[in-house]
């Protein structure tokens, strides 16, 4: 078998590359949006500590010297 | 066993279980697309379009499979209170609506094909949708609820009134005189003795376990967000937080 004929699909390259294209997309996007999600929130809490710890260390000082 | 029930044991669990899940889900993938785009030869009617069936059937089987799964820990997390019931529901119904959209979609581009049309209302076609939206309808509900114990009621008694269109779905083809094939690798006993040639029961199998390792994967990536999210007051959360907080400075 040639590449050419593998790629064309007995003709039906279109409804079976776009089958398999379309799950490898969903296949990617579920890894990459649950990767997201884990990292969407530890930057949340991050965002949170920071909030809370800063009106206890705040001065002034700090912020202008930033 | 029951150790693994704390939020903190499932996330560290969890978090070594994923990669092994990853890379026997990579190899079991490699493998089945190996076999089933180029080991097996084409159908003697259908050319080589039926090769969809290869991700079509079992895009469709966790479509229905990840439901029961949600709308089960649903139940669980409503009569036993058990918060990590309640965030397995959650985190599956976007997996869960994916993969039914790859079925919907791999199903049309192997409808035109064959039946000469991408869609067509019949049962089969249509039950699947209907699950689809009771995915989104769970998810939505979910999202529009702030507090953690109410949003995960109301979507467990969501998921388990729509429970009702999984038998509709898997009936529906012997219930209606519908244009969808019916089943061809059901019971134990057609995989034993199959319908179709080991060159595409092979790739069909392997692809069949290889989703359903890879939805394992993605919803411990995602309830381990969960947990981190519902258990942020924790002492070992924080201890988290901290360490993630030191690492991106």
């Amino acid at each position: 078998m040639t590449w050419h004929t593998f790629f064309a699909m007995g003709g039906y390259a279109f409804y079976v590359w776009g089958a398999y294209g379309f799950a490898t997309v969903v296949v990617i996007w579920n890894v990459v949006s649950a990767i997201r999600k884990r990292r969407t929130v530890l930057k949340m809490l991050r965002e949170f500590a920071l909030a809370e710890q800063a009106p206890k260390e705040g001065t002034g000082q700090h912020y202008a010297s930033e | 066993m029951y150790k693994y029930a704390s939020p903190k044991n499932f996330y560290v669990l969890a978090g070594q279980l994923i990669p092994w899940l990853g890379i026997i889900t990579l190899v079991l993938f490699a493998t089945g697309l190996y076999l089933g785009l180029y080991v097996a030869p084409p159908d003697y009617q259908q050319g080589d379009s039926y090769r969809i069936m290869f991700i079509h059937v079992p895009a469709a089987w966790m479509s229905m499979y990840v439901y029961v799964m949600m709308a089960g820990a649903g139940l669980v997390g409503l009569v036993w209170n058990i918060k990590l019931a309640d965030m397995l529901a959650t985190a599956s119904a976007p997996i869960g609506a994916s993969l039914t959209l790859m079925a919907l979609v791999t199903g049309s581009l192997w409808g035109k094909p064959t039946w000469g049309t991408y869609w067509v209302w019949d049962a089969r076609l249509t039950s699947e949708l209907l699950l689809f939206f009771l995915y989104l309808g769970f998810i939505a509900l979910q999202a529009a609820i702030d507090e953690p114990r109410r949003s995960a009621r109301a979507g467990a008694v969501l998921a388990l009134v729509g429970v009702v269109d999984i038998p509709i779905i898997h009936f529906s083809v012997i219930w209606w005189n519908t244009l969808h094939q019916p089943a061809s690798i059901g019971a134990l006993n057609r995989i034993i003795s199959p319908t179709i040639y080991p060159t595409m029961l092979h790739p069909l199998l392997i692809n069949s376990l290889a989703f359903f390792l890879f939805y394992y994967m993605v919803v411990l990536m995602r309830m381990r967000g969960e947990i981190l999210a519902r258990e942020r007051h924790t002492g070992w959360v924080m201890q988290i937080v901290r360490a993630s907080a030191e690492a991106a400075r």
